[in-house]
C-alpha cells in the first residue's frame, strides 16, 4: 500500500487537466499573441482560464496576472508595489514565519534601505495583531501576511489584518500569500481587504511552473519582467498557454463542492491528530483543530530524526516532509518551528504529514499503523 | 580540419614482448572513452603506432576531452595524414597546415623530420634544412629557433605523411585492464573517489561496493555514489557497483558493542563484505580511500585493527596525502562538486562523540565476540540482497 501525505510539497495534476494541457501542447498550440485564428484560440483558452478562476475569487478577470508560479507571484507582488508606491513611504511589513519567497525579497529591500518589520508569532503560529498595529504608520506601503502556513497550517487572522491596515496604513497594499489555502478555504480578496493574493498551480492538482498573482483592481503595481508587454505589459512574456488552461481547470475544480470536501478533509485531519497523540512522545504543534487548514498537520516525535522517520515511512510507502520540503535540502533549522518557539530537539525530529481531498481514511489508518511500529523502533538507536 | 588524432603512449613501450597486450588494452580503452562522444571513429594500430580516425564529422573538443582520460596515453596529436606525392607536394600541405593552425605568424618555429620509410629520397636532416626553407619564404614573419622553438613541426614520412604540431598531454600511466582488478570501498565522501582513480591509472581495473543504511541515509545519498562512480568511470572502464544494505548489521554492533568502538568495528565487517564480493568477482585486492591519521578510524593502530580482518592485500593510494591535496585530484577528475553534497552516509550517522583512536585489535576482537553466532547470517543476507549496478561512462549501462 501507498500513502502520499506530502500535498502541500505538490499533488498530482488532475486528469482533466492534464488532457486539456497534452491538447494544447501537441495540436492547438498557437501564440496568443499571434494576429492569426490559431492565436485567437490560444488567447481564447486564456480567457476561459481566468473566467474559472475569477469566479472562484469573485474577482474580475482582469485583476489576474499569470505567472510562473508562487515564487515569482510572491516576488512580483512585493517587488511590484514597493516599486510602484515608493514615493508613498519607505516602511514594509511582514511575519517572521513566510515562505522564503516572501522573506527574500524582504531581506533584499532592507539591504536597499526600507524599513522593515517582522512580525512575531505565538505558541500556535498565529500572528500577532497588536505588533502589527503598533508597525502601521502612514509610512507603511506595504504588507504581507501569509493565509496559512507552509509547515503548521496555522491560518492567519488576514481579515483582522486588513482591517487594521486601512485603519492606520492608508498607503499600504495588502499581500496574502494563499498559496496553501487557495482551493482549500473560501477567499474573496475584494470583500476580505486583500489587494494582493499569490496562487500556485501544482498545490491545487495543477501543473508545476504556473500560478497567478491577483491584483485589486487600481491596486498600484510595477511589473518585474519586461519585455514584449503581454499580459497588458504586467508580465512579458509569451503565455504558458497550456498550463494557464491547466490550472484554470484545476482551480475551477477545487472549488466544486469545497466546504464538502474540507469538512471531510477535516474530519479525517482530527482522526490522524486523535490517533498519532496516542503514540507516547508525540507531539502536534500549530494551533487548535479550528484554527489551522484541514489539510496540514505538523507532528514532532521524541527521540527520532525527521530524516530517518521520513525514510522509514518511504520504506512502507508513506510520503512525507521533514519540516517544510522547500528548506529540507539543507540540515538548516526550519524558520517558523523557532519562531513558534519549538527547542531544537524538538524541531529535529518533526514531521509534515500534509493531505489532499483525495486522501483515504485507508491511506491515514496504514500511515498511523507504520508509525505505530516504527517510532518506538527507531528510538532505540539514537547516536551517543 | 583533423581527422586524425596520433596517441603517443609512453611507458608501454619499454615492455618487450608483452608490448602488443599492452597496446591493445590502450585500443580496448580509447574505444571505450569514445563511445559517448557523438560520430564514428576508427582506432588502429599501424607501425607501432596508435591513430584514432574520425570517419564523419565530430567535435574536435569533446574527443581529446575523451581521450585526456585514457589511462596509458601520454600525448593526442590531431595530425594531418597526407599521401606522399613529392615535395613540392609536401611542400604546399606543409604550408597550408601552417597557415591554417598558426593564422598569426609572428612565432619561431623548428622543423623535425623524420624519415621512417628509408625509400625516401630525402634524408631527416635535409627535409628539416629544405622545409625550413620553404616556409621562411612563404611565411616572412616566421623565424628559426632551433632550442627553443612557438612551434615544433613534425614531419614523418611514413606510409603516409604525418605532420603535427600539438601535442596535448594525456594522463599518463598504464591502459586500465592491464594489471588485474581490484574492489574499491566506495562512499559518498571525497576520498574514495580519488583512491580508485589512482589506482585505476596504473591500469587496474576497478568495481566496488557501496554501504547504505536506509533509512538512516537516503536515496539521494546512495544516486550520489552511482553517480561518483559513474564520473570515475570514465577513467576506468565499465565498473560493476555493488550496493550492500548494511542497516542491520550496524544496528546490531550498536546494541552489542561499546559505542566507542562501532565504527573500527563496522569498517571491519565492511572490509569482510567487501572482500567476500572481490573474491566472486576475482579482484586481486581492495582499495580503500584511507590516509594516515585523518579521522579516528584512520589512526595507524585504527587501520592495523581493520586490516586485520582481510586476507587480500589492501592499497591505500592516499594513504600519504593531505586532504588538500586529494581535493586537488578530486577537482581535477571532476567528483568534487558530487562528492560535497550534503547528503549523510552510513559512517556518520551513529558515530561516537569520543571514538577510539589507538583500538587494540584484541579488545576489539573481544567485543566482536558478542556478535558470534547471530551477526553471521546478517552479512549473508546483505551480501545475497546486494544490488548490482554497472555504471559506464555515460550513465548506468
Amino acid at each position: 500500500m501507498e500513502a502520499y501525505l506530502d500535498n502541500s510539497a505538490t499533488t498530482k495534476c488532475s486528469g482533466r487537466a492534464a488532457e486539456l494541457m497534452m491538447r494544447l501542447l501537441t495540436e492547438e498550440y498557437g501564440n496568443p499573441s499571434s494576429l492569426h485564428g490559431m492565436g485567437a484560440l490560444a488567447e481564447k483558452y486564456i480567457r476561459e482560464a481566468k473566467k474559472k478562476i475569477a469566479k472562484t475569487l469573485k474577482a474580475g478577470e482582469s485583476e489576474l496576472i499569470f505567472t510562473s508560479g508562487g515564487t515569482e507571484s510572491n516576488n512580483l507582488a512585493i517587488f511590484g508595489s514597493v516599486w510602484a508606491n515608493r514615493r508613498a513611504g519607505n516602511e514594509i511589513i511582514t511575519t517572521a514565519i513566510e515562505h522564503p519567497s516572501v522573506l527574500q525579497p524582504f531581506r533584499q529591500l532592507e539591504e536597499l534601505g526600507y524599513r522593515v518589520a517582522y512580525l512575531p508569532v505565538d505558541a500556535s503560529g498565529t500572528v500577532c495583531l497588536n505588533a502589527l498595529s503598533d508597525a502601521l504608520s502612514r509610512q507603511t506601503i506595504l504588507v504581507s501576511i501569509m493565509h496559512v502556513n507552509n509547515e503548521i497550517g496555522t491560518i492567519e487572522p488576514v481579515e483582522e489584518a486588513a482591517a487594521l491596515i486601512r485603519e492606520k496604513a492608508p498607503n499600504a497594499l495588502f499581500h496574502v500569500d494563499a498559496i496553501q489555502s487557495y482551493g482549500k478555504l473560501r477567499i474573496h480578496p475584494k470583500k476580505s481587504g486583500i489587494d494582493l493574493l499569490s496562487v500556485s498551480g501544482h498545490k491545487i492538482h495543477g501543473p508545476k511552473g504556473v500560478g497567478f498573482l491577483y491584483v485589486r483592481d487600481k491596486a498600484k503595481v510595477k511589473p518585474i519582467l519586461l519585455g514584449g508587454g503581454q499580459q497588458g505589459g504586467m508580465r512579458s512574456g509569451t503565455e504558458n498557454v497550456p498550463a494557464i488552461a491547466g490550472l484554470g481547470e484545476a482551480a475551477a475544480q477545487a472549488y466544486e463542492n469545497l466546504e464538502a470536501k474540507t469538512e471531510a478533509m477535516y474530519a479525517l485531519r482530527d482522526y490522524f491528530i486523535r490517533e498519532i497523540l496516542q503514540i507516547p512522545g508525540v507531539t502536534v504543534n500549530g494551533a487548535s483543530a479550528e484554527q489551522s487548514a484541514p489539510h496540514i498537520v505538523s507532528v514532532s516525535v521524541e527521540g527520532v530524526r525527521s530524516e530517518v522517520l521520513l525514510h522509514s515511512l518511504e520504506e512502507k510507502g508513506v510520503y512525507v516532509s521533514a519540516g517544510s520540503a522547500c528548506s529540507s535540502n539543507k540540515p538548516s533549522v526550519s524558520k517558523t518551528l523557532t519562531a513558534i518557539g519549538l527547542k531544537k530537539e524538538r524541531i529535529e525530529g518533526t514531521v509534515r504529514f500534509s493531505f489532499c481531498t483525495c486522501t483515504t481514511k485507508e491511506e491515514v489508518e496504514y500511515a498511523l499503523a507504520q508509525l505505530a511500529e516504527i517510532i518506538p523502533f527507531r528510538r532505540k538507536f539514537t547516536r551517543k | 580540419m583533423y581527422k586524425s588524432f596520433l596517441i603517443k603512449y609512453g611507458e608501454i613501450a619499454i615492455k618487450g614482448k608483452n608490448r602488443y597486450l599492452f597496446e591493445e588494452a590502450l585500443v580496448r580503452q580509447i574505444r571505450y572513452a569514445l563511445e559517448p562522444v557523438e560520430g564514428e571513429f576508427a582506432v588502429r594500430r599501424l607501425q607501432g603506432r596508435i591513430y584514432v580516425d574520425a570517419l564523419g564529422t565530430y567535435d574536435y573538443d569533446e574527443v581529446t576531452e575523451a581521450l585526456s582520460r585514457v589511462f596509458g596515453i601520454v600525448g593526442i596529436c590531431p595530425v594531418v595524414l597526407t599521401e606522399d606525392e613529392g615535395f613540392d607536394a609536401l611542400v604546399k600541405d606543409v604550408c597550408a597546415y601552417m597557415q591554417k593552425v598558426y593564422p598569426d605568424k609572428n612565432k619561431t618555429f623548428k622543423v623535425h623530420a623524420r624519415r621512417a620509410r628509408k625509400n625516401y629520397p630525402m634524408d631527416s636532416m635535409e627535409l628539416n634544412a629544405a622545409l625550413g626553407e620553404k616556409l621562411l619564404s612563404a611565411f616572412p614573419n616566421l623565424k628559426v629557433d632551433v632550442h627553443h622553438p612557438d612551434i615544433l613541426l613534425c614531419v614523418e614520412i611514413r606510409e603516409k605523411i604525418n605532420i603535427y604540431s600539438v601535442e596535448i598531454p594525456g594522463p599518463g600511466g598504464m591502459p586500465v585492464g592491464t594489471n588485474g582488478r581490484a574492489m574499491l570501498l566506495l562512499s559518498g565522501g571525497i576520498d574514495s573517489p580519488v583512491a580508485g582513480y589512482m589506482t585505476a591509472k596504473r591500469g587496474v581495473a576497478i568495481d566496488a561496493v557501496y554501504f547504505h543504511a536506509p533509512p538512516y541515509t537516503s536515496e539521494r545519498a546512495k544516486q550520489k555514489v552511482v553517480d561518483l562512480a559513474a564520473v570515475i568511470s570514465r577513467y576506468t572502464g565499465k565498473i560493476r557497483l555493488h550496493v550492500v544494505n548494511f542497516t542491520d548489521i550496524q544496528l546490531m554492533i550498536y546494541e552489542q558493542c561499546p559505542h566507542a568502538e562501532l565504527t573500527i568495528i563496522m569498517r571491519r565487517y565492511m572490509m569482510r563484505i567487501a572482500e567476500q564480493f572481490a573474491v566472486s568477482d576475482d579482484c586481486l585486492g581492495l582499495i580503500t580511500g584511507e590516509s594516515i591519521g585523518q579521522v579516528a578510524s584512520q589512526t595507524m593502530q585504527s587501520l592495523a585493527a581493520t586490516n586485520a580482518v582481510c586476507t587480500m592485500p589492501v592499497y591505500r593510494p592516499l594513504i600519504g596525502f593531505d586532504k588538500k591535496e586529494i581535493i586537488d585530484v578530486s577537482e581535477k577528475i571532476g567528483a568534487y562538486e558530487t562528492s560535497i553534497l550534503p547528503f549523510e552516509d552510513c559512517c556518520t550517522i551513529f558515530v561516537a562523540k569520543h571514538p577510539v583512536t589507538k583500538p587494540s585489535l584484541r579488545v576489539i576482537e573481544r567485543s566482536e565476540q558478542k556478535l558470534a553466532g547471530k551477526i553471521e547470517e546478517l552479512i549473508q543476507t546483505a551480501v545475497e540482497t546486494a544490488e548490482l549496478i554497472c555504471v559506464a561512462a555515460g550513465g548506468e549501462a
